[in-house]
């Protein structure tokens, strides 16, 4: 057991906690992130993805000691932000949203790609989701979701 | 879109969805949790001689058969009382449910989980189709290893081949396919106000109250099952959840706590029911000019160690076997076949897919025999309103295929690629007509499922809805909710429809079949008109609605004769193909589509069922293999079992033809399966076009194309 101090969604925490601890365990069971869902505990899927200093990563490839004074965004801390809720209602109004399990992994994929790039291609858009697995939609209407944030965003990002 | 009803709205649950607020199973507070664990067998076919466990510590508990209360029964209602809750001596595949381990850390159910030993006694497995025909090891079921046979006649067979100047023959086989929903099998089970309730991520929440209490020996009633956001499911969260809710109840009537069983992935692919493989055979018998007599179609289905819905999914396999066609005689036979693989179960299609599969693909192969373009040959056949089908009913359907093949080829450019490509090495293009029917087959939906919908005024411009039909990711709670507001001139945000709790709503049957929006949906159109007449009564006046069978049809369940199903979806898809020589890859570069699903009830969902259709279909068709070495599934991660990402295939570009289906709502057919049933041939088709010769199996890997080039 050890102390790690992150930055989670802006704000410091504490959690006193094995080291080795998968941070998509602190993130759901000790902290509450529930958004950060778990798809496949192998870093194939992309459920769980969050922002690691602002680079998309899965959280269960990530042991918690990892994160010592750096800074984690989940699901729950972009959608505060007008870059999330761009994104949200984008995805909503596109109707990139079916079972909704891979989707909050998706927008945290969307945002890592825009603050890259604000005005993607479909090619550059399928390839920065193309670690994101999604069974529902067959990707098209997501990538029209991203593309609708990207137009609708022009002054964010 | 003509109509106001497929303008397309806001999907009610994207915001919380998308915004990560939306709770799955797995986050749900449900305070205090026990954790569950299955023991499975280890072995495809054997006797348990012996159990030995470890000490259990305080708190822990092993639960098995013994556990059952009097009165119950160690057999799973699903349609014939067959698959054991828990193993009892034998198993018959391999992650067999032999007992739980359930505790309060996790960490200490698995260290006692694999401190457990089984010693077996092994005997000779059976694990394809194959062998199960050839009772290699002895029969598994019965005399035969038959769990069902069937055999359809139209016309007169016989005739047609004694005449025959030519016969084409092929034989197709098709694999297992993982459904791969992105949130894993889960339940939690408790102990409420005296109650077993189970909250489940389920398509049919009252299949496992049905199977919950005949396990414990209980009324129906007695049992609660609460449906929870669920995370895809596509036939995999048809039945296989009674396959866990029912060791789970057996668990929490004896414990009184919360118990909470939810499959990591490595559980979840290995051990849970895939798509049945097929090995079909069919036999064409023609005249001299190269004019189709008859057809013989032999179809076999994998069903593994226990039946399931596999004679279900059998018939439906058989009963699509001549595709959109109508052939003068045919004899259809079907046989699902017992082996000791884990059992298949529904997937998106249910049957369908692999009977579609393999006429669409002969089809082509005769043609080309013949020397013919495929879609030219194949729209020689149409089936038309007042032809025969396969049961000797008249087909009632409206056929518009010829408007969607004008559709599908101006769009796709089929007609010309098609012949350009027939001399280009590197390029091809096909093509895949199909049907699907819509509900249960028969009279099912008359005769056993009976579905009862209600409605309710609950405010001034309010109304609720309630029916057991889940949201699972197809948009049934905003396509529902925009037919009940449009009847009673509502706001769709102003009806409610929460996630079905059996001690709430009515039984309006499972969300399965392409029934929920054509059956259920018409329901809710019927009930809404009557609330709409009883509106001014006030606020709590409720209205309630029968399913009744649509006149003129008729069926026979002994024979098989009559109206097969009330109405069918239809569909078009092409693929166009490239070849990359070096790696013998093949790169999908267009993929077109046109349906006829009546009036979409929304186009942007519906936009959304075709594309995740069609994409999940080419993945069964090109990437998603799933092999069987020593009785066990071979690909057991993601890593192994691959799906489409978003860079594997383009963009679909569909168009939808408007063809209204009187008891449907506003006109609406099913849709949910129809929108998979065309891309698995289409993309074979374009591998025939592509290298000039037969493909015979799916799925078609770059091995197996170097296979096809070299032969």
């Amino acid at each position: 057991m050890k102390e790690i101090t992150f930055t989670l969604n802006d704000e410091t925490v504490r959690v006193t906690e094995d080291p080795l601890k998968r941070l998509l365990d602190v993130l759901r069971e000790d902290l509450g992130m529930t958004g950060v869902k778990e798809g496949c505990g192998e870093g194939e899927c992309g459920a769980c993805s969050i922002l690691l200093d602002g680079k998309l990563v899965n959280a269960c490839m990530v042991p918690l000691g990892v994160v010592e004074g750096r800074e984690v965004v989940t699901p729950e801390g972009l959608r505060e932000t007008e870059k999330g809720k761009t994104l949200i209602e984008a995805f909503a109004d596109t109707g990139a949203v079916q079972c909704g399990f891979c989707t909050p992994g998706m927008v945290m994929a969307a945002e890592a790609l825009l603050e890259e790039n604000a005005d993607p291609s479909e090619e550059e858009i399928r390839q920065a989701l193309s670690g994101n697995l999604c069974r529902c939609t067959g990707y098209d209407l997501i990538i029209k979701g991203v593309r609708a944030a990207a137009e609708r965003g022009k002054e964010l990002w | 879109m003509s109509k106001q009803i497929s303008k397309a709205v806001r999907r009610v649950d994207a915001v919380d969805k998308a915004s990560g607020r939306a709770r799955y199973i797995a986050d749900h507070d449900f305070g205090e949790l026990l954790y569950a664990r299955i023991l499975r067998s280890e072995r495809p076919r054997a006797v348990i001689t012996g159990i030995s466990k470890p000490e259990f510590p305080e708190g822990y508990y092993y639960i098995d058969a013994r556990d059952i209360p009097e009165g119950g029964k160690n057999r799973i209602r699903i349609i014939k009382e067959d698959w054991p809750v828990f193993a009892e001596g034998e198993v018959r595949y391999i992650g067999e449910t032999i007992a739980l381990v359930v505790g309060p850390d996790r960490e200490k159910v698995l260290e006692l989980l694999s401190q457990i030993t089984v010693t077996y006694e092994d005997r000779e497995p059976a694990t394809t189709i194959e062998e199960g025909l050839a009772c290699k090891g002895g029969p598994i079921v019965g005399e035969d290893n038959l769990f069902g046979a069937y055999t359809l006649i139209k016309g007169d067979p016989d005739a047609a081949f004694k005449r025959a100047a030519r016969v084409v023959e092929g034989t197709y086989r098709t694999g297992f396919q993982e459904h791969l929903y992105m949130e894993t099998q889960g339940m939690v089970g408790t102990w409420e106000d005296g109650k077993l309730t189970l909250y489940a991520s389920a398509q049919c929440p009252f299949y496992i109250r049905k199977s919950v209490a005949g396990v414990l020996g209980v009324e129906e009633a007695e049992i609660r099952v609460r449906q929870v956001t669920t995370g895809g499911a596509f036939g995999g969260k048809e039945h296989f959840p009674d396959v866990i809710a029912t060791p789970l109840a057996v668990a929490v009537n004896k414990i009184h706590k919360p118990v909470q069983l939810i499959f990591d992935r490595d559980e979840d692919i290995p051990f849970t029911c895939k798509r049945h493989p097929s090995r079909i055979t069919i036999r064409t018998a023609l005249d001299a000019r190269g004019n189709i007599l008859g057809m013989d179609i032999d179809t076999v289905i994998n069903a593994g160690g226990y039946e399931s819905s596999s004679l279900i999914v059998l018939q439906r396999a058989i009963l699509h076997g001549l595709g959109v066609y109508n052939i003068p005689s045919a004899r259809v036979r079907g046989r699902a076949v017992a082996t000791n693989t884990f059992p298949s179960d529904a997937f998106r299609g249910f049957g369908a897919p692999q009977g579609l599969y393999a006429i669409e693909v002969h089809m082509s192969q005769v043609a080309r025999a013949l020397g013919e373009q495929p879609a030219a040959f194949k729209r020689r056949y149409f089936i038309r309103k007042g032809d025969m089908t396969v049961t000797n009913a008249t087909m009632k359907d409206n056929v518009i295929l010829e408007e969607m093949f004008k559709a599908v080829d101006e769009m796709s450019g089929y007609t010309e690629k098609a012949r350009a490509y027939e001399n280009d090495p590197l390029r091809g293009i096909g093509i895949a007509f199909v049907n699907h029917g819509c509900g249960f087959t028969g009279n099912g939906e008359q005769e056993i499922i009976k579905s009862v919908v209600r409605m309710k005024r609950t405010g001034p411009h309010q109304a609720a809805l309630y029916v057991s039909n889940v949201e699972m990711g197809q948009g049934l709670q905003t396509v529902l909710r925009k037919i009940a507001a449009k009847e009673l001139g509502l706001d769709y945000t102003d009806i409610a429809y929460d996630n079905p709790d059996t001690d709430i709503v009515p039984d309006s049957g499972p969300t399965v079949a392409s029934r929920s929006t054509m059956v259920v949906g018409y329901l809710i159109q019927e009930c809404a008109k009557k609330l709409k007449d009883r509106w001014d009564e006030g606020i709590g006046v409720e209205a309630e609605q029968h399913y009744r069978h649509p006149e003129g049809l008729t069926w026979d369940q002994e024979t098989f004769q009559g109206d097969a199903y009330p109405s069918y979806g239809w569909g078009i898809n092409v693929i166009e193909v490239a070849l990359d020589l070096v790696t013998y890859e093949v790169r999908t570069t267009g993929i077109w589509s046109a349906f006829d699903v009546g009036v979409p009830i929304d186009e942007t969902i519906m936009a959304g069922q075709v594309s995740g259709g069609i994409i999940q279909a080419v993945g069964y068709a090109a990437l998603e293999k799933c092999e069987v070495r020593d009785g066990m599934f071979y690909q057991r991660t993601m890593a192994d079992y691959t799906i489409p990402t978003a860079v594997d295939f383009p963009e679909v570009k569909n168009v939808f033809l408007e063809n209204p289906y009187p008891y449907g709502p506003s006109g609406a057919r099913g849709a949910g399966e129809l929108v998979f049933d065309a891309a698995a041939p289409a993309y074979v088709d374009a591998i025939q076009s592509l290298t000039g010769r037969n493909v015979y199996d799916l799925p078609v890997t770059p091995e197996t194309i170097m296979g096809v080039l070299k032969r």
